[in-house]
């Protein structure tokens, strides 16, 4: 049984560094930021996003730690930390190098 | 990021991963309970909201998995199979015993062979370099294994180019006096560099020295680690001792190593100098000593060999008197040590590996019986996500843990079988060969038990997991398969059980061969009637009895006092006994006749008057020796037939003299012919011998033989107190009756074993094997019941049933009997060295093992026949 993506593969990871690179959040905070900022476009499955979050912990990407909410629950923040600046700045140059390459070949002419 | 620092953080969530776990759930919750408001806040009610969001949420139990494949290491799914792989071996225990109870049997009769094939032919002997070391035999017309003379191995020593050092050895029995009496302890006579030679340093003490062998010196001897121990409570102060042996104050100045042995000298207690007497080493022509030799680096054994053969031939040519058609042998040591013993060791070995590959491919298919019934659970597994490498990785999981078990419990079982199969060794046997008493677990085996407990788990697990791949996993959800896709499996599992019957009947083949083989010697005509005689060796020694009369008197009163047992019929004595290692010859001429150009050699013993007829031996012309023919009448001797047939052909050797000089002095007149005794092994083939009165030739050995009206053994106490009551300084040893001393010779003691070991496998076999015909055919009658249904309710009768299922059990009993039946042929050649008198193609044999087989075969399908035959057709046909 195949997952159905829903994104490019491996920009899932880049998604989430650069929703934290603004603020630390929790797991549900990303998701939905993520919806809004593309304008509904990227629909994260929490089936994706919670053993991407592990797999950036275990790279130490980001740290997440336990907090409390406004409305008092208790919620496990994700920060960006240093090396995972590092490593979204990486990904985002591959990225447009990607984005570059794939235009010029769809150009006509 | 560094992948060192990747894993030890791994290592870090694996140590909190129940707290992870936990964590991780909190945060799905908090993640649904923030989709329910959502959900709220977009109008669903409460309940749709919640369903909803467990929806959108996927997969919870799918989530935690691939969260622990990203977080956890690989061995927590290992634990995970193991746990699983354990449940299930539980839920079915009657599987589970019986797998483990049959590998157990396989396994631990491999690593309890393989044991004694590591102490005697893997490990090393106890010597330096021990390939660079040869034994050295003088060889004769009559065999080429004897004994050098003093004189020769000093011109041997001398002239040789090739050995860095050549030494002399022989086993002695010494006369050992103690508080409570003279004893025989056993011995070797060497020469000082002998240790030397065999790079062997003793653990406390010194070596023996060349100055040793002054005859101003005492005589020194050296201790075996054994002896020490047992003889001497292992004394610190245990050097400088003095002991009497032979009646020589003999100081001890060393002890060797625990771990050494020699085995041609073995069973030896004392080492001792071997000291010129003024006897046998001024005579060439008198050979007691074996040589060993070191041979120099660089020189190949082909070499040394041509070179002593040179040497000896030169001496053959210089000494015609004493050496003519004496010539050099030489064997490597760890060949004349182990060559004997070596075919039997591999044969057992094979005969344990063809167990264990039946009791392999039993539970082989066992398992793979098991895998048809658990179609539907790898289906399941399938469809909830399992990849094939995770199914496949769980039978390789149940696999290694069903071989580790048995191979743990094959160790344990090994060790105590071992000990066992040593018990079936006499002990006097095991004395000579030591080494096989050091056959204890050690990195070799441990090795050789987990490398076959491997290699047995990976063709278990393999073959459910190829099973698997080669189907399609949706296909077992369906509604069960007409037979179809069992019979793939049913004719696989058929192959391995005729592959199964033809190793038993290899392993029976073998067995019964041996047990044919083993009953001809044991009833070869030895030319005596062995039951109802009691043996004893008394030795005489100290100055009451250097002198000839004094040695006839002893034997006299010997004689009159043993009579008088109750239970004796007679009594006589012999320096030698008979089926001993044969040895013990002397030259001779043939007076009136010019020297042969072969030199004669026969062997010799000296006699009492009554010896043949206590051996009841029979006479083939002439007559035996008269009471009182002694030293004052004409000397006379008896020859046995090979002796007349060999140096008399075509003429009667009754009335012709025969001398131990050249020049004919001294002659004995030949005054009878008696059918030949064994005197060597029950398979030595005949050897000319002649036996001369013990009142002209007498001697202070003697071997008494009492032929008895009562079972020999409970006569024997009384005989050796009887001996002690003549004189309590003669020293009496070896009681043993003559019947014993045929059955645990060595030619039949070894035939014995190998024949029961054989057995014992042979009928494991058998077992395994048929429990696995049973097997396949019951699985066959489950799998055809519809079928079997159908029929019976066309029309067939029962009986029509049961010959299906017999054909079908008769189809592969045969061919797994002719394959056997093929395969021992070809396996005729292990086996026929070791036969004796028995043909390795037996053609009785052959046909008894393909009989049992049959009978058990159609037996155990009998069952199962009936089974089938006893369907009824109405639920054969709604069942499953």
């Amino acid at each position: 049984m195949a997952k159905r993506p829903d994104l490019l593969p491996g920009t899932l990871d880049m998604l989430i560094l650069k929703t934290l690179s603004r603020g630390s959040m929790h797991g549900y905070g990303i998701a939905l930021s993520i919806k809004r900022q593309s304008d509904d476009v990227l629909t994260v499955e929490e089936g994706s996003l919670y053993p991407a979050l592990q797999r950036l912990l275990l790279q130490g990407w980001v740290k997440g730690e336990w907090k409390m909410t406004e409305t008092n629950r208790r919620a496990r923040y994700y920060t960006l930390t240093a090396a995972g600046r590092r490593q979204l700045g990486l990904e985002l140059t591959q990225f447009e190098q990607m984005i570059a390459a794939i235009g010029r070949v769809l150009q006509d002419a | 990021m560094s992948w060192l620092a990747r894993t030890i953080r791994k290592f870090a969530f694996f140590a909190g991963r129940d707290r992870r776990n936990r964590e991780l759930e909190e945060e799905m919750a908090f993640h649904r309970g923030l989709s329910e408001q959502e959900m709220m806040a977009e109008g669903l009610s409460a309940d749709d909201a919640r369903y909803a969001a467990a929806r959108q949420f996927g997969n919870d139990a799918r989530l935690r998995d691939e969260s622990a494949g990203i977080t956890g290491l690989w061995c927590e799914t290992v634990l995970h199979d193991l746990r699983f792989a354990v449940r299930q071996l539980r839920r079915n225990p009657g599987f589970a015993v019986t797998t483990i109870l049959v590998l157990t049997l396989g396994i631990g009769a491999a690593v309890a062979i393989f044991s004694f094939v590591d102490a005697a032919l893997i490990r090393p002997l106890p010597y330096q370099n021990p390939s660079r070391l040869a034994i050295l035999y003088e060889s004769i017309p009559l065999g080429p294994r004897f004994h050098l003379s003093y004189l020769d191995y000093l011109d041997w020593k001398a002239q040789n180019t090739v050995f860095s050092s050549l030494d002399v050895y022989a086993p002695f029995g010494f006369i050992l006096e103690t508080p409570a009496g003279s004893q025989q302890a056993d011995g070797a006579s060497v020469s000082a560099g002998f240790f030397r030679t065999l790079g062997v340093t003793p653990v406390l003490g010194r070596d023996l020295q060349p100055s040793d062998q002054q005859q101003n010196q005492p005589r020194t001897a050296l201790l075996s680690y054994a002896a020490w121990q047992r003889r001497f409570g292992g004394r610190r102060d245990i050097l400088g001792q003095s002991v009497t042996l032979d009646g020589n104050p003999t100081t001890i100045v060393g002890v060797l190593p625990r771990d050494f042995h020699f085995a041609p000298a073995e069973p030896a207690d004392f080492w001792a100098i071997e000291r010129s007497s003024g006897g046998c080493e001024k005579n060439r022509g008198c050979h007691d000593l074996f040589g060993v030799a070191r041979l120099k680096p660089g020189v190949t054994f082909a070499a040394a060999f041509a070179d002593i053969r040179r040497i000896a031939d030169n001496l053959a040519r210089e000494y015609p008197d004493s050496n003519r058609d004496q010539k050099a042998f030489m064997l490597p040591l760890t060949e004349a040590i182990l060559g004997d013993i070596r075919p039997i060791l591999l044969l057992v070995l094979t005969g344990a590996a063809l167990l264990l590959v039946i009791a392999a491919v039993n539970v082989a298919s066992l398992l793979l019986v098991r895998t048809e019934r658990r179609r539907r659970e790898m289906a399941v597994r399938g469809a909830l996500g399992a990849s094939r490498i995770r199914l496949i990785r769980q039978f390789v999981t149940e696999g290694l843990l069903l071989a580790l078990a048995s191979g743990l419990l094959g160790v344990a079982l090994a060790s105590g079988a071992a000990d066992l199969l040593l018990h079936l060794v006499p002990k006097d046997m095991l004395a000579t060969m030591p080494y096989l008493e050091q056959a204890r677990p050690d990195a070799a085996v441990f090795a050789f038990a987990a490398a076959v407990s491997l290699a047995a788990g990976l063709f278990f697990s393999l073959l459910p997991a190829l099973r698997i791949s080669l189907s399609e996993l949706r296909e077992g959800l369906a509604e069960a398969t007409r037979g179809s896709s069992g019979t793939v499996w049913r004719r696989f599992g058929s192959n391995l059980v005729i592959l199964e019957l033809a190793m038993a009947v290899v392993l029976l083949v073998g067995a019964g061969l041996l047990s044919k083989s083993l009953y001809r010697l044991l009833h070869t005509d030895i030319g005596m009637v062995p039951d109802h005689l009691a043996l004893l060796q008394v030795a005489a020694t100290g100055h009451s009895y250097d002198t000839a009369p004094q040695q006839v008197a002893l034997e006299r009163k010997l004689e009159a006092r043993l009579s008088m047992l109750p239970g004796v019929r007679s009594v006589a004595f012999t320096t030698t006994l008979p089926l001993g290692d044969g040895d013990g010859t002397t030259g001779f001429t043939i007076v009136g006749m010019p020297p042969d150009k072969v030199h004669r050699e026969v062997a010799f013993r000296r006699v009492s008057a009554n010896y043949f007829s206590t051996l009841q031996a029979r006479l083939v012309s002439g007559r035996w020796f008269a009471e009182d023919e002694g030293a004052t009448r004409q000397r006379v001797v008896i020859i046995n037939q090979q002796m007349a047939t060999q140096y008399f052909p075509g003429q009667n050797p009754l009335g012709r003299q025969i001398s131990f000089d050249a020049d004919g002095k001294n002659a004995m007149q030949i005054v009878g012919i008696v059918n030949d005794v064994q005197e060597g092994q029950l398979d030595a083939a005949p050897r000319g011998a002649m036996y001369l009165p013990f009142l002209q030739n007498p001697g202070n050995f003697l071997a008494v033989v009492l032929r008895t009206t009562q079972p020999a053994d409970a006569l024997l106490p009384a005989a050796s107190a009887a001996v002690h009551q003549v004189d309590p300084g003669l020293a009496v040893d070896r009681p043993i009756t003559m019947t014993e001393r045929l059955h645990d010779s060595p030619s039949a003691s070894l035939h014995r074993c190998s024949a029961w070991i054989l057995g014992a496998f042979a009928t494991l076999a058998l077992v395994l094997s048929v429990v696995g015909l049973y097997g396949v055919i019951a699985y066959s009658v489950s799998q055809r019941t519809r079928e079997i249904g159908v029929r019976m309710a066309l029309g067939a009768q029962r009986s029509s049933v049961y010959r299906m299922i017999l054909r079908e059990a008769g189809i592969l009993t045969l061919l797994g009997i002719l394959l056997g039946l093929m395969g021992s042929l070809a396996a005729a050649g292990l086996i026929g060295k070791l036969l004796f008198d028995v043909h390795a193609w037996d053609a009785s044999t052959l046909v008894t093992v393909g009989i049992l087989l049959a009978v058990a075969a159609m037996l155990a399908s009998f069952l199962p026949a009936r089974r089938a035959a006893s369907v009824n057709p109405t639920e054969a046909l709604h069942a499953e």
